[in-house]
């Protein structure tokens, strides 16, 4: 697993309060770790803060898996 | 008087005329004295005090740095746990204020043993718990963020937060209660207004069970300098903090803050005798006054607080001969002595038969959650006959013909009781308990 995908776990992990076993790549934000509107947007920001990135709310929008995230911000690492 | 003339006579008057009753089913607090309306109790009763070194933040810098701090520790020895209570990841969404409120209540509902089935029964429950202040720190905190430049980092939690009324709404969410969600804000008045507008709401039949008391958590930077500003606080018992909140004493030089929250389940009284439930006491009198005087200072002869008694005594259909006990607003302030003489003028005669104490002097000043913590002192008060002691009360600054209770508790019997509490902006609020 890449630096970024184990990153992005541990948020997830802190932020959600979830098993690390359950933070699959194909995993759902809110349908599968109970996350809500608001828990979603604090992810981002989360995100954003660990990778120093901007993840614009159109693009934020459409991130709602782990792997979604994850490549999200692999893409903008290799840019 | 027979008891029975005595119920005949509160039935037919004021406050309780064709009225439906408000009893109180289910108790909760969490506070400087720990945790659990038992532990707490005895620990009161036991003369222990509840304040010391403030340990939350460095307070090195400020003139008050003692506090009546919730003991953290395992629940069997009266101590908070906060995750036993609330989920980890939800901590970080609600200030501390919230947690408190949260432990109490979830202590005072599994006490009343109230679990609505159907969806009128959740729609006839509410919840009405108020704060003084709010999410003090959690509003500090957001500000640094802004400040350094950060906006767009800030949480999407600080708001619900840092609401006052967040409280109602998440105890609503945890047990589904849909009935009445509102909030009191009244200073350190809002504990007992929070109790008597809710017994009110069950009163004119908008529901049959509330929720309702206060919570507070501003042990904080922001909260001890800002009432250090206002010169409220004690200074001057920073190397003796058990000796620092002293009510009437001669030597007090302020309130000492505290932290924790107070919830009472007031429930219908035919409602709760059909399911069985353990009945403490009931509501029967509430009065509410304003001083229209000062923001902070009370008016000579504090006349303020003699109308909220006494409106009190006449929902209630009372007279003062009928009062065994006042649990004192008594804050260790220079108004002590105001809220006496208003006691001795509205009792007269009867106030030197009057057992009157304050708790705040063991337990610091809860400030929202004051009067709540307070009435459900007085409905144990009754329960157990037991005058609660007033904590170093050596050498009172005025004297009285009322019993103060300095140092040990009294047994006493206690059959009506009632509690006190005023808020800065000249508010004034009084509550009459009694046993069922």
């Amino acid at each position: 697993m890449s630096e970024i995908a184990d990153k992005v776990k541990k948020i997830v992990v802190e932020h959600l309060g979830v098993e690390e076993s359950k933070v699959t790549p194909e995993a759902s934000f809110i349908d599968d770790l109970g996350a809500d509107s608001l828990d979603t947007v604090e992810l981002v920001m989360a995100f954003e803060e660990a990778f120093n990135v901007e993840i614009p709310e159109d693009a934020a929008e459409k991130i709602t898996t782990v792997k979604d995230a994850i490549d999200y911000i692999e893409k903008q690492k290799a840019a | 008087m027979s008891n029975g003339e005595r119920a005949g006579l509160l039935l037919s008057a004021g406050m309780n005329s064709g009225r439906r009753r408000v009893v109180v089913t289910g108790m909760g607090i969490v506070g400087p004295l720990g945790l659990g309306v038992e532990n707490v109790w005895s620990r009161l009763i036991a003369g222990e005090s509840g304040i010391g070194e403030i340990t939350q933040f460095d307070a090195s810098d400020l003139p008050a740095q003692v506090a009546g701090e919730v003991p953290n520790g395992p629940r069997e020895e009266g101590k908070l746990t906060l995750s036993e209570w609330v989920p980890t990841k939800d901590q970080r969404k609600m200030d501390r204020f919230i947690h408190m409120g949260l432990v109490a209540a979830t202590e005072a509902v599994e006490d009343s043993g109230w679990k609505p089935q159907t969806e009128e029964e959740k729609c006839r429950t509410g919840v009405m718990i108020g704060s003084g202040i709010g999410g003090l720190q959690t509003i500090y905190d957001a500000s640094i963020t802004v400040h350094e430049g950060r906006a767009k980092r800030l949480s999407p939690f600080f708001i619900p937060s840092a609401l006052i009324n967040l409280v109602s709404g998440h105890v609503s969410i945890k047990y589904g209660f849909q009935g009445p969600n509102h909030s009191v804000v009244t200073a350190c008045a809002t504990g007992v207004h929070a109790i008597g507008d809710a017994a009110r709401l069950i009163m004119f039949g908008d529901a049959d069970v509330m929720v309702a008391g206060g919570a507070e958590a501003t042990v904080c930077p922001l909260g001890i300098a800002g009432f250090c500003s206002a010169r409220a606080l004690s200074t001057g018992f920073n190397a003796t903090p058990q000796q620092a909140s002293r009510p009437w004493d001669k030597d007090r030089d302020g309130f000492v803050m505290g932290e924790g929250s107070g919830i009472v389940v007031l429930e219908e009284y035919e409602h709760a005798k059909a399911r069985g439930a353990k009945i403490y006491g009931e509501v029967i009198g509430y009065g509410m006054s304003g001083d229209a005087y000062h923001i902070t200072a009370p008016s000579e002869g504090h006349y303020g607080a003699y109308r909220a008694m006494r409106s009190a005594l006449q929902s209630a259909g009372l007279t003062t001969a009928d009062i065994n006990y006042v649990n004192a607003h008594g804050t260790s302030t220079m108004a002590d002595d105001l809220e006496l003489e208003a006691v001795e003028r509205l009792f007269g005669d009867d106030a030197k038969k009057l057992a009157m104490s304050s708790t705040k002097s063991a337990t610091g000043h809860l400030l929202g959650a004051a009067g709540a913590v307070e009435a459900i002192f007085s409905i144990l008060a009754i329960r157990d006959n037991v005058a609660p002691p007033t904590l170093n009360l050596d050498s009172p600054s005025r004297e009285s013909v009322i019993d103060r209770v300095a140092h040990t508790a009294q047994q006493r019997p206690i059959n009506i009781a009632l509690s006190n509490s005023f808020g800065f902006g000249g508010t004034n609020a009084s509550l009459i308990v009694r046993g069922v």
